[in-house]
């Protein structure tokens, strides 16, 4: 089976451009599985149910949604193995903007839209840093000059990555984005692989459910902000 | 040069001598926090005084940043470009969706405008797709997509990174908060455009002779009008943009000399597809591609007949603009405007 990992801001585009993806791929119904990584709520797997494509939901809730990826990303693939899927595409919401839920030797694809601002790319760190593939959305609504720049300030932070533009409606773009991504290796399982980048440090009070604020009630790791005299 | 040969200068050099010949280096530095180097040392050395830690946060450790950072010099560096060498490209005809074969090989030379035709739904936007993603006989239509009269590697294919082609609609609008002028210095920047001040001059004044209304170099992109808009997003895909194909889909009436504007791309070189159903624009096209059933049913070259139809439809809009304007200015139309035109 075929692993492709998925990742990107909210309402970037990310089920909008797996589902073109995975129209573009032109492969037999339960070829290909879904899994969601998301955080309290999610919808997108009514148009995964909609297209016929098997999914699996899961809510990361009060855990840190990257470590809740690591930990369930093996679990994940032998769900693909044992439903004999061609392909296994996983979705993750990289919340906190250093998310990088990528693995080493795992295709993983970065979505980002247009619409999120020039200097956006150059604010992500890691999970565009990381990604083989930085997928574009949105691009049908801005000048040529604006995706240009976008483009151009994706480079600027991952270089050996490609850039693709897909248009999530139409589809206008996932054919050449599907053709790629069929050099994605075949795996059995993750054991024993890394990933690509360290998930957020957090062993904090407050990671065990401490609400008071106050030096007295913070312990674990901790990171202070220096605040200069005016 | 190699990003072997960036790593040399950066150990050799002092980083304020790297960035007096590498402006844009900044920006790297920028991106991972490491504005306040030390200038005089070289950056490696720099970075000795930053802490492992503020590294590891952007996934870095020292090594990895001399490394990221020559990686980034030798991708800013203007290097040969692929794009300018594209000629022509020739579209090989495929099937349509009943399956019946188009026969049709058509090659379109830079600088040729192409007008594409045919209802809603008939698979125009197939035929743009088919050319964006230069289709190998490996898409939907079957269609065969050369590049100056070659077929093309599947890298090749993805080594265009979509720059092959830039797109112009009606629905494009500007998000970013910029001015003018910011607007142009900034995406002339990122063309590594070595004379930005002529660029910028000659995108302006020209965008300015396409819209109805001028603007100023202050005024903020978001602020334009539909027609200045579209107007500024020509001359600066004219001008600035790489891509040697352009795509654009129905350009309106308003506030914008439509006709000058294509005629602006054409001299750039471009290659130009038009989907229009504005007689205007179909037929000042050189040729004209008619789709139907998802394939190109016919192509047709606009004839002298058809060419001297085009006086006529362009007093029909020339009336149709001045009722406009008088509409705006608060005047009353009368049967004389309409005379007027039509002797």
């Amino acid at each position: 089976m075929k692993l492709i990992t998925v990742a990107g801001p909210p309402s970037s585009g990310k089920t909008s451009v797996i589902l073109k993806l995975i129209g573009a791929m032109n492969r037999a119904p339960g070829g290909i599985g879904v899994v969601k990584f998301d955080c309290l709520t999610s919808f997108d797997n009514l148009s995964y149910e909609e297209a016929g494509i098997p999914v699996q939901t899961g809510f990361s809730g009060k855990i840190c949604p990257d470590h809740y990826f690591v930990s369930n990303i093996e679990d994940a693939v032998q769900w693909g193995v044992q439903s004999g899927f061609e392909l296994l595409i996983t979705e993750s919401a990289g919340l906190c903007n250093r998310c990088s839920p990528y693995i080493k030797g795992i295709l993983s694809v970065c979505v980002i839209d247009n619409l999120s601002g020039v200097n956006t790319p150059r604010k992500i760190g890691p999970m565009l840093k990381y990604a083989d593939i930085v997928v574009v959305t949105k691009g049908d609504i801005v000048s040529q000059a604006e995706r240009e720049v976008f483009a151009f300030n994706i480079r600027q932070v991952n270089s050996a990555g490609k850039v693709v533009f897909v248009n999530g409606i139409t589809g206008q773009g996932a054919f050449i984005l599907a053709k790629y991504l069929r050099q994605a290796r075949d795996i059995q399982s993750l054991r024993d692989t890394r990933l690509r980048f360290t998930t957020p440090a957090a062993v904090c009070s407050y990671c065990t459910g401490e609400i008071k604020i106050g030096a007295p009630y913070q312990m674990g790791m901790m990171k202070k902000m220096e605040f200069k005299q005016v | 040069m190699t990003a072997q040969d960036f790593m040399t200068i950066l150990d050799s050099k002092s980083l304020a001598e790297v960035l007096r010949e590498y402006p844009l280096g900044r920006d790297f530095l920028a991106n991972f926090r490491l504005n306040n180097l030390a200038q005089e040392l070289t950056f490696s050395q720099a970075l000795l005084e930053v802490e492992e830690e503020a590294l590891a946060e952007f996934g870095l450790d020292r090594m990895g940043a001399l490394k990221d950072f020559a990686e980034f010099l030798k991708q800013f560096t203007p290097q040969e470009n692929l794009l300018a060498e594209v000629k022509s490209i020739t579209i090989i005809g495929g099937w349509n969706k009943a399956k019946t074969p188009e026969t049709i090989s058509l090659t379109i030379s830079a600088g040729e405008i192409i007008s594409i035709v045919g209802p809603t739904g008939s698979g125009k936007s197939r035929l743009l797709n088919d050319i964006e993603c230069l289709a190998q006989g490996d898409t939907l239509t079957g269609r065969t997509i050369l590049v100056n009269g070659a077929e093309l590697e599947d890298i090749q294919r993805f080594e265009m990174e979509g720059k092959l082609v830039a797109q112009l609609s009606q629905n494009m609008n500007f998000v970013m908060d910029l001015t003018v002028r910011e607007f142009l210095e900034m995406h002339a920047k990122c063309r590594l455009t070595p004379n930005v001040n002529e660029v910028v001059a000659i995108c302006f004044q020209c965008a300015n002779q396409l819209a109805g209304e001028k603007f100023s170099e202050n005024t903020l992109v978001t602020q334009l009008s539909g027609g200045q808009s579209r107007a500024l997003m020509i001359a600066d895909t004219a001008f600035m943009s790489d891509s040697p194909i352009i795509l654009i889909d129905e350009i309106e009436n308003a506030g914008i000399n439509r006709r000058k504007a294509i005629a602006l791309l054409a001299k750039r070189e471009k290659i130009i597809f038009l989907s229009t159903h504005d007689p205007l624009l179909a037929l000042s096209a050189h040729k004209r591609i008619i789709i139907k059933n998802g394939g190109i049913a016919k192509v047709i070259e606009i004839s002298e007949a058809e060419k001297e139809s085009l006086g006529i439809i362009e007093n029909l809009d020339n009336t149709m603009q001045r009722l406009r304007t008088a509409l705006r200015s608060g005047e009353v139309i009368c049967m004389r405007d309409l005379r007027e035109s039509s002797s």
